[in-house]
């Protein structure tokens, strides 16, 4: 069997006395999209900023392409998590520069483009997530938000990384918007050949993005299996989750 | 008993929280100046912080220093002139303001102005996933955000004293043969020939320190600060007050190993 893209082995992260990550097992093989559901608060952006590396964890090993980043040296961490491109929830777009310069940044900071060409390649890949070429030189708060959801799937595919994280990608979207930005974020990972990693409340989103599925509670993985099963299956806690049902295994806080 | 052991605790845990604090802001002290002198550089967000610092508070520092000046020769005179020593004016408008008053007040100014805006923009990046995103693209934060911040703090602070004291002698002047009949030339005389050349370098090298402090303090807060436009707010107030505390004590600090003799 060959190594898995990202091995995350009991992974454990304490806030104070908050327990988040509670021993968190993940395997996701080369080439697929693994989308992690769960509660708000359950850790989900804990465990992927724990692998981005911008959350060190308490104990556990992270691994990519075998090597644990968190023992590896700092070089060669960073050598893989370069390979990580990242979606965040509300875009992060940086708003002191214009929408050519967002989507280029990555490269013009890995030296892989000059800078006199940065703007007519920023404008090819903007052309993949579906944006003219008059967004260019706008400023991200001159963009809807479904526009600048693009335009961050733009920056994070930029480098083609071989790995593409997506936090809460349809979060704050239309439901037909969510639609365009699954279809967007599927292909882009289709046509790099990446790995990825999804966490989202979007149940519907979740299926058509994924191809694995795990669920998050409690701190730890509960559950996982194939992304089509996510609305069929019978586990109970994954059953309360994904339709909504107040009553069930999972107790809210206010229920406490 | 009880109550006696309980105020004890507070005193410690807020003795703690003190000491980490200032371990914190050390640290992060440290880190910035590494990030100033390790590759890569970032001109272009030197020469906008610069922009920030410098230029965009010009006009601040420049009327401060202006009608600081006109304000010193009045009340100057009002004291001087009790003494017959009304002649002794020029020299203390001009060593007052290159010495003290025009480092000092140009970096509580700039520390209101720059200090709370850098703190502010850090802040919102932060409570935004932009810092974290600056990661994501292979973009260490301290030196792209805090380093270029730290360098502009230190030349453009230097510069604009220059000009906050020229001003501010400037005002002196105009007071002084405007308002209260000196002679002119007699006045710029009694300015230049008293003062030397430390009085202005000692000035210049507090300006530089200041602007390392509020650059410090804009950055250090808004780098940390979390909890949405709530936090953000808390992180500017606090930038601009440490800022300004600090400048006042390290003004005190300076003055004792720059003027002593």
């Amino acid at each position: 069997m060959s190594t898995p893209k990202i091995r995350v082995r009991n992974l454990k992260k304490y806030f104070g006395t908050k327990k988040v990550l509670d021993g968190v097992d993940l395997d996701v093989a080369q080439g697929t999209g693994l989308v992690v559901i769960g509660g708000s608060g359950s850790g989900k952006s804990v465990l992927i900023k724990s692998i981005l590396g911008l959350v060190t964890p308490d104990s556990g090993t992270i691994e990519i392409d075998g090597v644990d980043v968190l023992k590896a040296p700092r070089a060669q961490a960073r050598a893989l998590r370069a390979q990580i491109g990242m979606l965040f929830q509300n875009g992060a777009l940086f708003d002191s520069l214009p929408v050519w310069e967002n989507v280029a940044f990555g490269l013009l900071a890995e030296k892989k483009i000059a800078r006199r060409f940065a703007r007519a390649k920023a404008i090819e890949i903007l052309a993949q997530v579906g944006l003219a070429d008059n967004v260019a030189d706008l400023s991200p708060s001159e963009l809807s938000g479904g526009m600048q959801k693009r335009v961050a799937l733009a920056r994070a595919i930029a480098s083609e990384p071989a790995i593409m994280f997506f936090d809460e990608p349809t979060t704050g979207l239309d439901p037909i918007m969510g639609a365009v930005i699954d279809e967007l974020i599927v292909n882009c990972v289709k046509r790099l050949g990446s790995t990825s990693i999804a966490i989202t409340h979007d149940m519907a989103s979740a299926v058509r993005i994924g191809d694995t599925a795990a669920m998050l509670y409690d701190g730890k993985i509960t559950w996982t299996g194939p992304a089509a099963e996510l609305l069929t299956t019978t586990n109970p806690l994954v059953n309360q989750f994904t339709h909504g049902h107040s009553e069930g295994p999972i107790k809210m806080a206010l229920r406490r | 008993m009880n109550a006696v052991l309980n105020v004890i605790a507070h005193i410690g845990a807020a003795v703690l929280n003190a000491l980490g604090l200032v371990g914190e802001l050390a640290i992060f002290a440290g880190t910035g100046i590494y990030a100033i002198i390790r590759p890569p550089y970032y001109p272009r967000m030197i020469g906008r912080a610069m922009m920030e610092i410098g230029y965009f508070s010009l006009p601040v520092v420049s009327l401060t220093a202006l009608f600081t000046g006109m304000v010193l020769a009045l009340q100057s005179y009002t004291g001087f002139s009790r003494f017959n020593a009304e002649s002794a004016i020029a020299s203390v408008v001009v060593l007052s303001v290159t010495r003290e008053l025009g480092p000092v007040l140009a970096g509580l100014m700039v520390s209101g102005r720059a200090g709370a805006a850098m703190a502010a923009e850090l802040g919102t990046m932060r409570v935004t996933d932009q810092i974290d995103a600056l990661s994501t693209l292979s973009t260490e934060p301290m030196q792209y955000l805090v380093a270029p911040r730290l360098i502009a703090g230190v030349i453009a602070m230097p510069l604009l004293v220059g000009i906050a004291d020229i001003l501010g002698v400037m005002g002196g002047f105009l007071v002084a043969w405007l308002k209260l009949g000196f002679n002119p030339h007699t006045y710029l005389l009694n300015s230049f020939t008293n003062l030397r050349t430390d009085d202005v370098v000692s000035g210049l090298i507090k300006a530089a320190v200041f602007g390392f402090i509020i650059a410090l303090m804009g950055c250090f807060n808004g780098y940390r600060s979390k909890g949405g436009a709530q936090g953000v707010g808390a992180a500017t107030t606090s930038a601009v007050v440490s800022a300004s505390i600090l400048i006042l004590a390290v003004d005190y600090i300076l003055t004792q190993l720059l003027f002593t003799k």
